[in-house]
């Protein structure tokens, strides 16, 4: 698969290691059409290709990936600026269960990095708010430099029909809103456990202790929906990398329902 | 009005105790206002009770050599704060300051740790749930101190 | 799905009869055809396949030696043109090739072209493709071709190729190929399948055609068909190969006891001595496992995007910002046999081992799949223990 080349429009340093893509095909032609939780490969020219999810609206006019600089290809895609040519391969792997999940309360659980894999669940659930009951949207970070789309979750704070908690593992002095690990803002949170959809993630870590959080409050781990990670090269299943157990990330993730790896997940170096 | 021990009943962490402890308990309650900004206990004061949140929200505190007092977690509505009452020297090893205006009940430290003493059962209960919390806090702890949000280039 | 031409019905037609200095007229009728014919040769003191021209390039007469991590070839003493086991690697390489390349980018003055390989591929003839390693391309074929998506160079070399395989009649130390139920008799579907009885003063070859383009090549060389005598000695030739198997592996229960044994002591035991040198996962026929690597020009105006064979026993492989997933050898051997025996059904609905044996023979360290294998499916740990486990 030749990757398409899409032109960066805007680079914006979302904070100190994370930045954002906006992208549009060099061709003119309109975007490729993505659901909530799939995810790109990005290839930068000479470099790599590496996996992003996507982070903007489905039904926005721009492709847009939020990421973290953590190694080579994403340290260079840093350095982008608006006019750089990158290629674009997707989308790819399973989406979250935005369909399944109608006429249900959900409750978004994101940490750190996790938050723009989640985000295009927020505003197609806000742009179909009708479909869904309480929607709760928890957030946590290491510090408050690190949250992200500040302004944006102001936003949807203030509104009157979804319940937003930000909290941080660590305050800074000029930081007066809540302090503590994301778990905890769970047993407060108004849903209904028993028929409520859950999305989660960020760190494998976080993701696990956030299900056990849920799991106590009698959500279903067949209602519980986590994003996870593995190595990838292909992104079709044919590289290998990716494999988590009997799981190709790429393809059957990297959306999984919980209960399919519930135990896998608590195995060490699978 | 409430009584004290109606109050009691109503707040989750003395869920399923019965009325004759709840009576047994109300005894060393007392309920109290907090302002925004003031502080319940300070760090190394003598940890003479307990709190149960009844609204509002309150940082527990620490202080640190270079960046002054940082919240290291925040309790609201429904939580309990402080175990150092429990465990010698009886001391607080953090302080609690409400960030708004707030309404805790304080449990005498004293009273309660004497009232174990007579009745094991009630003695029995009060454990069983502060062991829970202190489990749940612990947990909470090891997650923070995995630092599980760093960057790891 | 895999060789090309229709399938024939079950054949009434008995074999066609060729003598052995005439099978090479086998391979030029296909080199005709436009083919490139790979076939076993000898290079190198062992048996490889590579590109032959003729029958002379058969390696007549020799035969292999394979034990743990061992192997030798050495003359029979005779003109057996298939008298070897498998050789050291599989047809894998022709169909999944090593190093390809997938497109090249071309930068000019800040303008990007992606330009994808498209010479057309080469259409091979496989001579002697034993029944392990044509049941070893069906499994390829199903994790190719059967899935979600296609890998397209695959498919357009397998969809080309002509498959001559060859009834196995001399197994070697390392074969269990009865055990997986993939040999030693062919019974997948090949173009060509042929029999050589070499023995009690004879030596003839049998040829079956199993599609109408192997009936095609049959027709053209125009033999006449076998005797009743004839098919039986070839028969029981390999008959006899499935009573001398090197060893042998009870499978049932295998995928249920690789899956619940993540903490077995056996891996632990094995990590001892593995070298994750990923000898097995090149020499095996159905390890798929491949990267990516890009190629700059110094210019830095050109780059390649090739894809190269990887193997899980990298640490590289499973990394992750900051860290692998599988550091341990322990973890990463462990992979490689659950994968193997056990999460290969979850994906493809079978197994992925054919019981070749090329694993154990090219194991420098001389580690034996069978024995690990039974060790867990027993659940039996045997801490020290370096003998055969058979069931």
């Amino acid at each position: 698969m030749v990757p398409e080349l899409y032109r960066v429009q805007r680079v914006r340093q979302e904070t100190h290691d994370t930045f954002t893509l906006e992208l549009r095909p060099q061709s003119g032609a309109a975007r490729l059409t993505f659901k909530p939780g799939q995810f790109n490969m990005l290839y930068i020219f000479g470099t790599g290709e590496v996996p992003i999810s996507v982070s903007g609206n489905p039904t926005g006019a721009t492709l847009v990936h939020t990421t973290r600089a953590v190694g080579r290809v994403t340290h260079v895609m840093s350095r982008l600026r608006a006019g750089d040519v990158i290629g674009v391969r997707g989308p790819f792997g399973a989406p979250w269960p935005i369909d399944l999940a109608r006429g249900h309360d959900l409750v978004i659980v994101a940490g750190g990095i996790g938050l723009p894999p989640l985000r295009p669940v927020i505003y197609h659930v806000l742009a179909h708010r009708g479909d869904y009951g309480r929607v709760v949207l928890l957030y946590g970070t290491r510090t408050p430099e690190d949250i992200l789309f500040r302004a944006e979750l102001e936003r949807w704070r203030a509104r009157f029909d979804l319940e937003l908690h930000v909290t941080v593992d660590r305050g800074t002095p000029s930081w007066h809103g809540n302090v503590g690990v994301v778990t905890s803002l769970i047993p407060k949170a108004p849903f209904d456990a028993r028929s409520a959809f859950a999305m989660i993630c960020g760190p494998e870590v976080m993701i696990r202790f956030t299900a056990m959080e849920l799991e106590r409050r009698g959500v279903g781990t067949d209602h519980i929906y986590v994003s996870l990670e593995r190595n990838m090269k292909c992104a079709v299943g044919f590289c290998g990398h990716c494999q988590f157990g009997p799981h190709f990330v790429c393809r059957e993730g990297p959306v999984f329902a919980y209960d399919r790896v519930e135990d896998l997940v608590h195995r060490w170096e699978v | 009005m409430k009584t004290l021990a109606e109050l009691l009943a109503t707040h989750p962490f003395f869920r399923d105790f019965s009325p004759e402890h709840l009576e047994l308990l109300s005894g060393c309650a007392s309920q109290q206002r907090v302002d925004e900004g003031d502080f319940l206990f300070r760090e190394g004061e003598v940890a003479k009770a307990f709190y149960v949140v009844r609204h509002g929200s309150i940082a527990v505190t620490a202080v640190t050599p270079h960046q002054g007092l940082v919240t290291i977690q925040t309790l609201g509505e429904g939580d309990v704060l402080g175990w150092s009452w429990l465990v010698k020297p009886y001391r607080w090893h953090f302080g609690a300051r409400a960030l708004e205006p707030t309404v805790v009940v304080g449990l005498d430290a004293a009273c309660v740790r004497g009232k174990c003493d007579q009745d094991s059962k009630f003695g029995y209960e009060m454990m069983r749930r502060f062991a829970q919390v202190m489990a749940s806090r612990l947990e909470a702890t090891h997650l923070q101190l995995m630092n599980v949000y760093e960057n790891r280039s | 799905m895999t060789t090309q031409g229709a399938a024939q019905q079950p054949d009434a037609r008995p074999p066609a009869f060729l003598e052995p200095e005439h099978f090479d007229d086998v391979i030029q009728i296909l080199r005709r055809r436009g083919y490139r014919t790979i076939g076993p040769t000898r290079r190198d003191g062992a048996i490889v396949y590579d590109e032959i021209e003729s029958a002379q390039d058969l390696p007549v007469g020799w035969t292999d030696e394979q034990s743990p991590g061992r192997y030798r070839v050495r003359p029979r003493g005779d003109h057996a043109l298939f008298a070897y086991a498998s050789a050291a690697h599989a047809w894998k390489r022709f169909l999944h090739p090593p190093n390809l390349q997938l497109w090249r980018a071309q930068r000019t003055n800040g303008h990007v072209e992606l330009v994808a390989d498209s010479a057309p591929p080469p259409r091979y003839a496989f001579v002697g493709v034993r029944a392990c390693d044509l049941e070893a391309i069906r499994r390829l074929d199903q994790v190719m071709m059967d899935g979600p998506y296609v890998d397209h160079v695959y498919r357009a070399l397998r969809r080309d190729a002509f498959l001559v395989a060859v009834n196995c009649c001399d197994p070697s130390g390392t074969c269990f190929c009865v055990s997986m139920g993939t040999g030693p008799r062919v019974t997948g579907l090949a173009d060509l399948v042929l029999t050589e009885m070499v023995g009690a003063g004879r030596h003839f070859l049998t040829l079956a055609a199993g599609t109408a383009s192997g009936q095609e090549v049959l027709d053209e060389l125009g033999r006449r068909a076998a005797t009743d005598e004839e098919c039986r000695l070839a028969d029981a030739s390999v008959e006899a190969a499935a009573q001398n198997m090197g060893r042998s592996l009870a499978v049932d229960g295998l995928r249920e006891a690789l899956a619940n044994s993540p903490e077995h002591p056996r891996w632990e035991h094995v990590s001892k001595r593995c070298l994750t040198c990923g000898s097995c996962t090149l020499s095996c026929p159905t390890c798929f496992c491949s990267t990516v690597e890009d190629v700059t020009a110094l210019r830095g105006d050109v780059t390649e995007r090739r894809r190269l064979w990887d193997t899980c026993f990298s640490v590289e492989f499973s990394y992750l910002h900051g860290g692998s997933v599988r550091l341990s050898p322990r973890s990463r051997y462990r992979q490689w046999l659950t994968h193997k025996f056990s999460t290969w059904h979850d994906q493809f609905g079978v197994g992925g081992c054919v019981g070749c044996g090329r694993c154990i023979t090219w194991c420098p360290v001389g580690i034996d799949i069978t024995e690990e294998a039974s060790v867990i499916r027993q659940a039996v740990p045997l801490p020290g223990s370096t003998g055969p486990m058979t069931e």
